[in-house]
């Protein structure tokens, strides 16, 4: 597993308080992690301070599971 | 109670009267605050009289990007924002029927659409704190409506509105968001008034006389402080009994 998916997944664990086992890379963290829509919010500003990096809020919208953050992550850090 | 030690306060409109006692009261209280208006001089004026704990952080807020800038510039200087009071406002009285459109883009702006940007961009640091405070200084009129006002109400309604909105948004957060709306407030432009017109005024007040700007700073600190963290999505109307809601 690589280092952004370990730290993405711990962000996760961490933020929303769940299972280490359920944080999967396909699961949505709305459906399957319990988020609700500010939680969503939030980890997208935990994303920005870990990785030092912008995401603007169309991206945003788009990171709904532990994939689509660590797609993001690594295709943006420079 | 209401101890504000600790804590950074910014005050938008702190050149104006109410902001000028409200931004006194907050640091009173022992809370550090930042200044905020377009002329540097009164602000300049009210932080030397402040001493310690005072930053001056002008803004026009009829121009969004001044908004978000004025955030940063805030916390730069204080390290956070714990409080933000959005009292900035302004009128540009005309009936309906002759109101120019500029007058109502100039009011919407200042007095509503600044309030929601200043606490879009806030809001992201109160989040991460899990605490925060956001009060808005609304008016008596934004509910009762008033003739020659449709801009101002319109502006003072609409900010009572977001602010219920936000604070179901946050809430869960420690994040409370609520207004006060003053009456009639004896202030600079009320002082121009003649005792006849005084006296036909304050006996459309049960309390026999116009409110004081420190009437308005009591009801900031309370929300302000750690006592009201139960308090939000609400408007504190402070009136002397003119309305009664
Ligand atoms: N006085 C009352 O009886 C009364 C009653 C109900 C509600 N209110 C509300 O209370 C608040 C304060 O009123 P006040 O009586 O203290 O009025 P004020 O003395 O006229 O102060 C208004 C403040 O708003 C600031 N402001 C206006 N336009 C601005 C802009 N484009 N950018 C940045 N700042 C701007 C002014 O800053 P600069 O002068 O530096 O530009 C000033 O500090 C207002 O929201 C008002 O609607 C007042």
């Amino acid at each position: 597993m690589s280092d952004v998916a370990d730290r993405v997944k711990k962000i996760v664990i961490d933020h929303l308080g769940v299972d280490e086992a359920k944080v999967t890379e396909t699961a949505s963290f709305i459906d399957d992690l319990g988020a609700d829509s500010l939680d969503t919010v939030e980890l997208v500003m935990a994303f920005e301070e870990e990785f030092g990096c912008e995401i603007p809020d169309d991206a945003a919208e788009k990171i709904q599971t532990v994939k689509n953050a660590i797609d993001f992550i690594e295709a943006n850090q420079g | 109670m209401f101890d504000l030690s600790g804590k950074c306060a910014l005050v938008t409109g702190a050149s104006g009267d109410i902001g000028n006692a409200i931004a006194k009261a907050l640091h009173a209280r022992g809370a550090t605050v930042a200044l905020s208006g377009t002329r540097t001089e009164p602000l300049e004026k009210l932080k030397a009289e402040l001493g310690e704990r005072a930053f001056v952080t002008p803004a026009n807020l009829s121009d969004m990007d001044s908004c978000v800038q004025l955030i940063k510039d805030a916390e730069a200087a204080m390290g956070q924002i714990d409080i933000l009071v959005n009292n900035a406002g302004l009128t540009r009285d005309g009936l309906a029927m002759r109101m120019k459109e500029e007058d109502w883009d100039t009011v919407i702006n200042v007095n509503l659409k600044a309030a929601f940007k200043l606490s879009q961009a806030v809001l992201r640091g109160m989040m991460k704190r899990k605490t925060g405070r956001i009060i808005g200084i609304t008016s008596i009129v934004g509910v009762t409506g008033n003739p020659g006002q449709a801009n101002y109400c319109a502006s003072k309604a609409g900010m009572i509105g977001m602010s219920k909105s936000l604070a179901q948004e946050v809430a869960s957060r420690g994040i409370t968001v609520n207004c006060v709306a003053p009456g009639f407030i004896a202030t600079a432009m009320t002082d121009v008034l003649d005792d006849a017109q005084h006296e036909k005024l304050n006996a459309s007040i049960p309390a026999g006389r116009m409110g004081s700007v420190d009437d308005i700073a009591g009801a900031v600190v309370y929300l302000a402080s750690d006592e009201a963290s139960y308090m939000t999505g609400q408007t504190l109307h402070v009136n002397g009994g003119m309305a009664m809601i």
